[in-house]
Protein backbone atom coordinates (compact mmCIF):
# COMPACT_ATOMS: atom_id res chain seq x y z
CA UNK A 1 0.00 0.00 0.00
CA UNK A 2 2.77 2.31 1.05
CA UNK A 3 4.83 1.59 -2.53
CA UNK A 4 1.15 2.35 -4.18
CA UNK A 5 0.77 5.77 -2.00
CA UNK A 6 4.46 6.34 -3.20
CA UNK A 7 3.87 5.83 -6.60
CA UNK A 8 1.07 7.81 -7.40
CA UNK A 9 3.08 10.33 -5.61
CA UNK A 10 5.70 10.27 -8.03
CA UNK A 11 3.30 10.20 -10.82
CA UNK A 12 1.65 13.00 -10.16
CA UNK A 13 4.95 14.81 -9.93
CA UNK A 14 5.78 13.20 -13.98
CA UNK A 15 4.63 16.07 -15.74
CA UNK A 16 6.64 18.51 -14.14
CA UNK A 17 9.81 17.36 -13.94
CA UNK A 18 8.94 16.05 -18.13
CA UNK A 19 7.95 19.79 -18.49
CA UNK A 20 11.49 20.77 -17.39
CA UNK A 21 13.35 18.38 -19.67
CA UNK A 22 13.45 20.74 -22.49
CA UNK A 23 15.97 19.85 -25.48
CA UNK A 24 17.75 23.10 -27.43
CA UNK A 25 18.86 22.69 -30.38
CA UNK A 26 20.01 24.65 -33.73
CA UNK A 27 17.83 23.64 -36.70
CA UNK A 28 19.61 21.06 -38.13
CA UNK A 29 18.55 19.18 -35.09
CA UNK A 30 15.41 19.77 -35.36
CA UNK A 31 14.95 19.38 -39.27
CA UNK A 32 14.51 15.53 -38.94
CA UNK A 33 11.59 16.04 -36.99
CA UNK A 34 9.61 17.96 -39.70
CA UNK A 35 10.20 14.91 -42.34
CA UNK A 36 9.32 11.71 -40.81
CA UNK A 37 7.66 9.07 -42.94
CA UNK A 38 5.35 7.25 -40.60
CA UNK A 39 1.98 6.77 -39.76
CA UNK A 40 2.16 9.60 -36.92
CA UNK A 41 0.78 13.13 -37.47
CA UNK A 42 3.05 15.94 -36.19
CA UNK A 43 1.68 19.03 -34.99
CA UNK A 44 4.01 21.09 -34.39
CA UNK A 45 3.83 24.63 -33.37
CA UNK A 46 6.26 27.29 -33.12
CA UNK A 47 5.71 29.86 -30.36
CA UNK A 48 7.31 32.01 -27.92
CA UNK A 49 6.67 33.32 -23.99
CA UNK A 50 6.44 36.88 -25.02
CA UNK A 51 4.29 36.15 -28.22
CA UNK A 52 0.91 36.87 -27.22
CA UNK A 53 -1.58 34.84 -29.88
CA UNK A 54 0.85 32.42 -29.56
CA UNK A 55 0.36 32.09 -25.56
CA UNK A 56 -3.32 32.12 -26.18
CA UNK A 57 -3.55 29.42 -28.81
CA UNK A 58 -1.26 26.87 -26.45
CA UNK A 59 -3.87 25.70 -24.46
CA UNK A 60 -5.28 23.93 -27.77
CA UNK A 61 -1.69 22.33 -28.28
CA UNK A 62 -2.21 21.31 -25.05
CA UNK A 63 -6.07 19.84 -25.44
CA UNK A 64 -5.04 17.95 -28.74
CA UNK A 65 -2.22 16.28 -26.95
CA UNK A 66 -4.32 14.95 -24.27
CA UNK A 67 -7.59 14.26 -26.18
CA UNK A 68 -5.30 12.21 -28.86
CA UNK A 69 -3.07 10.23 -26.63
CA UNK A 70 -4.44 7.31 -27.97
CA UNK A 71 -3.72 7.89 -31.14
CA UNK A 72 -0.86 8.29 -33.45
CA UNK A 73 -0.58 12.10 -32.76
CA UNK A 74 2.38 14.16 -31.68
CA UNK A 75 2.37 17.61 -30.71
CA UNK A 76 5.61 19.46 -29.91
CA UNK A 77 6.40 22.88 -29.43
CA UNK A 78 9.25 24.39 -30.57
CA UNK A 79 10.14 27.88 -28.66
CA UNK A 80 11.72 30.64 -29.99
CA UNK A 81 12.61 32.57 -27.04
CA UNK A 82 16.25 33.63 -26.32
CA UNK A 83 18.20 30.75 -24.92
CA UNK A 84 19.53 33.45 -22.28
CA UNK A 85 15.93 33.36 -20.76
CA UNK A 86 15.67 29.28 -20.80
CA UNK A 87 15.89 29.55 -16.95
CA UNK A 88 14.37 33.05 -16.46
CA UNK A 89 11.45 32.70 -18.42
CA UNK A 90 11.03 29.25 -20.76
CA UNK A 91 11.27 27.08 -17.71
CA UNK A 92 8.81 28.98 -15.39
CA UNK A 93 6.17 29.39 -18.10
CA UNK A 94 6.22 25.78 -18.69
CA UNK A 95 6.07 25.02 -15.28
CA UNK A 96 3.01 27.47 -14.38
CA UNK A 97 1.18 26.31 -17.28
CA UNK A 98 1.69 22.88 -16.78
CA UNK A 99 1.87 22.22 -20.26
CA UNK A 100 3.05 18.55 -21.39
CA UNK A 101 3.76 18.45 -25.17
CA UNK A 102 7.58 18.29 -26.13
CA UNK A 103 9.19 21.60 -26.06
CA UNK A 104 12.12 22.49 -27.83
CA UNK A 105 14.35 25.27 -27.46
CA UNK A 106 15.51 26.36 -30.97
CA UNK A 107 18.47 28.49 -30.36
CA UNK A 108 19.50 29.26 -34.36
CA UNK A 109 19.42 33.13 -34.60
CA UNK A 110 20.30 32.65 -38.08
CA UNK A 111 16.70 32.19 -39.03
CA UNK A 112 16.91 33.55 -42.59
CA UNK A 113 18.88 30.64 -43.26
CA UNK A 114 16.12 27.93 -42.28
CA UNK A 115 12.37 29.67 -42.12
CA UNK A 116 12.28 28.59 -46.01
CA UNK A 117 12.93 24.82 -44.61
CA UNK A 118 10.27 25.28 -42.60
CA UNK A 119 8.04 26.39 -45.38
CA UNK A 120 8.39 28.76 -47.97
CA UNK A 121 4.98 30.06 -47.31
CA UNK A 122 6.38 31.37 -43.80
CA UNK A 123 7.19 35.20 -42.96
CA UNK A 124 9.17 34.60 -40.12
CA UNK A 125 6.23 35.63 -37.75
CA UNK A 126 4.94 33.49 -35.35
CA UNK A 127 2.83 31.92 -34.33
CA UNK A 128 3.69 29.51 -37.23
CA UNK A 129 2.48 25.61 -37.36
CA UNK A 130 3.24 22.94 -39.11
CA UNK A 131 0.75 20.10 -39.29
CA UNK A 132 1.77 16.63 -41.20
CA UNK A 133 2.05 12.74 -41.63
CA UNK A 134 3.42 10.98 -44.52
CA UNK A 135 -0.05 11.64 -46.40
CA UNK A 136 -0.64 15.09 -45.86
CA UNK A 137 1.28 18.40 -45.09
CA UNK A 138 0.31 22.00 -44.46
CA UNK A 139 1.96 25.08 -42.74
CA UNK A 140 -0.45 27.99 -41.15
CA UNK A 141 0.98 31.30 -40.19
CA UNK A 142 -1.64 32.12 -38.41
CA UNK A 143 -3.46 31.43 -34.68
CA UNK A 144 -6.02 28.29 -34.19
CA UNK A 145 -9.16 27.63 -31.81
CA UNK A 146 -9.19 24.26 -30.59
CA UNK A 147 -11.93 23.24 -33.53
CA UNK A 148 -9.61 24.22 -36.17
CA UNK A 149 -7.16 22.30 -35.17
CA UNK A 150 -9.44 19.14 -34.26
CA UNK A 151 -10.66 19.07 -37.83
CA UNK A 152 -7.44 19.20 -39.41
CA UNK A 153 -6.00 16.23 -37.16
CA UNK A 154 -9.08 14.17 -37.89
CA UNK A 155 -9.25 14.96 -41.84
CA UNK A 156 -5.78 13.44 -42.02
CA UNK A 157 -5.28 11.22 -39.38
CA UNK A 158 -4.07 7.90 -40.29
CA UNK A 159 -5.84 5.04 -38.46
CA UNK A 160 -4.33 2.59 -36.31
CA UNK B 1 -18.67 48.69 -74.19
CA UNK B 2 -20.16 46.84 -71.27
CA UNK B 3 -17.10 44.38 -71.94
CA UNK B 4 -14.75 46.81 -71.60
CA UNK B 5 -15.85 48.04 -68.66
CA UNK B 6 -15.81 44.69 -67.30
CA UNK B 7 -12.42 43.89 -68.44
CA UNK B 8 -11.07 47.06 -66.87
CA UNK B 9 -12.68 46.57 -63.80
CA UNK B 10 -11.14 42.66 -63.67
CA UNK B 11 -8.01 44.36 -63.94
CA UNK B 12 -8.22 46.77 -61.48
CA UNK B 13 -9.75 44.65 -58.68
CA UNK B 14 -6.51 42.09 -59.59
CA UNK B 15 -3.87 45.02 -59.12
CA UNK B 16 -5.89 45.83 -55.72
CA UNK B 17 -5.52 42.51 -54.79
CA UNK B 18 -1.65 42.28 -55.95
CA UNK B 19 -0.78 45.23 -54.13
CA UNK B 20 -2.47 43.88 -51.15
CA UNK B 21 0.13 41.21 -50.73
CA UNK B 22 2.52 43.92 -50.31
CA UNK B 23 6.21 44.75 -52.12
CA UNK B 24 8.57 43.34 -53.99
CA UNK B 25 11.84 44.24 -54.71
CA UNK B 26 11.65 46.91 -57.63
CA UNK B 27 8.33 47.87 -56.77
CA UNK B 28 7.46 51.74 -56.69
CA UNK B 29 6.72 52.66 -52.79
CA UNK B 30 3.92 54.76 -51.96
CA UNK B 31 4.55 57.96 -49.60
CA UNK B 32 2.42 58.65 -46.59
CA UNK B 33 1.92 61.15 -43.60
CA UNK B 34 1.66 59.80 -40.51
CA UNK B 35 2.02 61.23 -37.05
CA UNK B 36 5.58 61.31 -35.36
CA UNK B 37 6.01 61.37 -31.44
CA UNK B 38 7.07 64.68 -31.92
CA UNK B 39 3.18 65.46 -32.55
CA UNK B 40 4.40 66.49 -36.23
CA UNK B 41 3.04 64.82 -39.32
CA UNK B 42 5.99 62.86 -41.42
CA UNK B 43 5.92 61.89 -44.90
CA UNK B 44 8.71 60.94 -47.13
CA UNK B 45 8.41 63.86 -49.15
CA UNK B 46 9.67 66.04 -46.50
CA UNK B 47 13.08 64.68 -46.63
CA UNK B 48 14.21 65.80 -50.42
CA UNK B 49 18.18 65.60 -49.96
CA UNK B 50 17.77 61.93 -49.05
CA UNK B 51 18.80 59.12 -51.40
CA UNK B 52 16.54 56.82 -50.07
CA UNK B 53 14.67 55.80 -46.54
CA UNK B 54 15.73 52.95 -44.04
CA UNK B 55 11.69 52.08 -43.55
CA UNK B 56 11.55 49.77 -39.92
CA UNK B 57 8.16 48.34 -39.34
CA UNK B 58 8.84 47.70 -35.63
CA UNK B 59 7.25 48.55 -31.79
CA UNK B 60 7.72 49.12 -28.35
CA UNK B 61 6.71 45.65 -26.84
CA UNK B 62 7.93 43.14 -29.31
CA UNK B 63 11.53 41.59 -28.17
CA UNK B 64 12.67 40.96 -31.31
CA UNK B 65 12.16 44.94 -31.91
CA UNK B 66 13.91 45.91 -28.69
CA UNK B 67 16.89 43.73 -28.94
CA UNK B 68 17.37 45.79 -32.11
CA UNK B 69 16.42 49.61 -30.82
CA UNK B 70 20.52 50.44 -29.96
CA UNK B 71 21.06 49.04 -33.56
CA UNK B 72 19.05 50.66 -35.45
CA UNK B 73 20.05 54.09 -33.61
CA UNK B 74 23.38 53.42 -34.75
CA UNK B 75 21.91 52.65 -38.34
CA UNK B 76 20.35 55.71 -38.56
CA UNK B 77 23.33 57.79 -37.16
CA UNK B 78 25.60 56.21 -39.89
CA UNK B 79 23.18 56.60 -42.93
CA UNK B 80 21.36 59.58 -42.48
CA UNK B 81 24.57 61.34 -43.15
CA UNK B 82 25.09 59.38 -46.29
CA UNK B 83 21.40 60.06 -47.84
CA UNK B 84 19.14 57.08 -46.16
CA UNK B 85 17.69 58.13 -42.97
CA UNK B 86 15.61 55.67 -40.70
CA UNK B 87 11.68 55.87 -40.56
CA UNK B 88 10.72 53.65 -37.88
CA UNK B 89 6.90 52.82 -38.07
CA UNK B 90 4.95 51.32 -35.55
CA UNK B 91 2.27 49.33 -37.20
CA UNK B 92 0.17 47.98 -34.20
CA UNK B 93 -3.29 48.26 -32.94
CA UNK B 94 -2.98 49.69 -29.52
CA UNK B 95 -5.99 48.28 -28.96
CA UNK B 96 -4.95 44.72 -28.52
CA UNK B 97 -1.31 45.75 -27.56
CA UNK B 98 -1.64 48.87 -25.32
CA UNK B 99 2.59 48.93 -24.79
CA UNK B 100 2.32 50.08 -28.35
CA UNK B 101 -0.12 53.08 -27.84
CA UNK B 102 0.88 56.52 -28.64
CA UNK B 103 2.12 57.99 -25.42
CA UNK B 104 3.94 54.68 -25.10
CA UNK B 105 5.56 55.54 -28.57
CA UNK B 106 6.49 58.93 -27.17
CA UNK B 107 7.93 57.72 -23.87
CA UNK B 108 10.59 54.98 -25.34
CA UNK B 109 11.43 57.34 -27.52
CA UNK B 110 12.51 59.69 -25.29
CA UNK B 111 13.97 57.06 -22.94
CA UNK B 112 16.09 55.83 -25.97
CA UNK B 113 16.71 59.00 -27.49
CA UNK B 114 15.75 58.37 -31.29
CA UNK B 115 16.58 60.75 -33.52
CA UNK B 116 14.79 59.56 -35.70
CA UNK B 117 11.03 59.68 -36.80
CA UNK B 118 8.92 57.01 -34.85
CA UNK B 119 5.29 56.99 -36.51
CA UNK B 120 2.48 55.46 -35.92
CA UNK B 121 0.11 53.93 -38.13
CA UNK B 122 -3.00 55.07 -37.23
CA UNK B 123 -5.73 52.73 -38.73
CA UNK B 124 -3.52 50.36 -39.95
CA UNK B 125 -3.36 51.49 -43.54
CA UNK B 126 0.33 51.72 -44.25
CA UNK B 127 1.95 48.29 -43.11
CA UNK B 128 -0.44 46.06 -45.48
CA UNK B 129 0.41 48.48 -48.43
CA UNK B 130 4.36 47.12 -47.51
CA UNK B 131 3.58 44.22 -46.45
CA UNK B 132 4.74 43.77 -43.64
CA UNK B 133 4.05 41.27 -41.69
CA UNK B 134 6.35 40.93 -38.69
CA UNK B 135 8.40 43.50 -35.96
CA UNK B 136 10.82 44.68 -37.04
CA UNK B 137 10.56 44.65 -40.38
CA UNK B 138 12.54 46.68 -43.02
CA UNK B 139 11.81 47.91 -46.91
CA UNK B 140 15.04 49.83 -48.08
CA UNK B 141 13.97 52.90 -50.58
CA UNK B 142 16.18 54.03 -53.25
CA UNK B 143 15.20 57.00 -55.18
CA UNK B 144 14.90 56.88 -58.67
CA UNK B 145 14.19 60.27 -59.98
CA UNK B 146 11.04 61.25 -58.74
CA UNK B 147 10.13 57.71 -57.79
CA UNK B 148 11.11 55.30 -54.45
CA UNK B 149 11.77 51.81 -55.22
CA UNK B 150 11.83 49.10 -52.81
CA UNK B 151 15.37 47.55 -52.87
CA UNK B 152 15.76 45.50 -49.97
CA UNK B 153 12.85 43.79 -47.74
CA UNK B 154 13.84 41.66 -44.42
CA UNK B 155 15.88 41.49 -41.69
CA UNK B 156 18.61 43.68 -40.03
CA UNK B 157 21.27 41.18 -39.83
CA UNK B 158 21.83 37.30 -38.95
CA UNK B 159 21.31 37.67 -34.98
CA UNK B 160 18.70 39.21 -33.43
CA UNK B 161 19.75 37.45 -29.94
CA UNK B 162 23.31 38.87 -29.82
CA UNK B 163 24.59 41.80 -32.04
CA UNK B 164 28.63 40.28 -31.40
CA UNK B 165 27.54 37.18 -32.57
CA UNK B 166 26.89 39.05 -36.61
CA UNK B 167 28.56 37.67 -39.21
CA UNK B 168 26.33 39.58 -42.29
CA UNK B 169 24.92 42.66 -41.65
CA UNK B 170 22.37 42.68 -44.37
CA UNK B 171 20.46 45.76 -44.55
CA UNK B 172 24.20 47.65 -44.04
CA UNK B 173 25.64 45.18 -46.84
CA UNK B 174 22.36 46.28 -49.35
CA UNK B 175 22.71 50.02 -47.92
CA UNK B 176 26.46 50.29 -49.25
CA UNK B 177 25.39 48.47 -52.65
CA UNK B 178 23.12 51.38 -53.18
CA UNK B 179 25.67 54.02 -52.20
CA UNK B 180 28.20 52.44 -54.75
CA UNK B 181 25.88 52.28 -57.30
CA UNK B 182 25.43 48.19 -56.81
CA UNK B 183 22.14 46.33 -56.63
CA UNK B 184 21.71 44.88 -53.07
CA UNK B 185 22.55 41.30 -52.79
CA UNK B 186 20.48 39.42 -50.93
CA UNK B 187 17.80 41.68 -51.67
CA UNK B 188 15.37 39.76 -49.78
CA UNK B 189 16.11 38.09 -45.96
CA UNK B 190 13.60 36.61 -43.73
CA UNK B 191 13.91 36.81 -39.58
CA UNK B 192 11.69 35.78 -36.62
CA UNK B 193 9.54 38.47 -35.70
CA UNK B 194 6.12 39.48 -33.64
CA UNK B 195 3.21 39.18 -35.97
CA UNK B 196 1.62 42.86 -36.19
CA UNK B 197 -1.16 42.82 -33.89
CA UNK B 198 -4.88 43.68 -35.57
CA UNK B 199 -7.97 42.92 -35.04
CA UNK B 200 -8.62 42.54 -38.28
CA UNK B 201 -6.74 39.31 -38.32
Amino acid sequence: MKSLLLSILLLSFLPVLKSQDIRITDFKGLEPLLNQQNDTTYVINFWATWCMPCVKELPYFQQIHDEFSQEKVKVILVSLDFLKHLDTRLKPFLQKNKLSPEVILLNDPDSNAWIDKVSPDWSGAIPATVIYNRNFRNFYEKSFTYEELQTIINQNLIQK
Amino acid sequence: MKNILFALLLITTSITQLSAQGYKVGDEAVDFKLKNVDGTSVSLADFPEAKGFIVIFTCNHCPFSVAYEDRIIALDKNYKAKGYPVIAINPNDPEIVPADGFKEMQQRAAEKGFKFPYLFDEGQKIYPIYGATRTPHVFLLNKDGKSLKVAYIGAIDDNSQDENAVSQKYLENAINALLSGNSPDPDFTKAIGCTIKSSAK
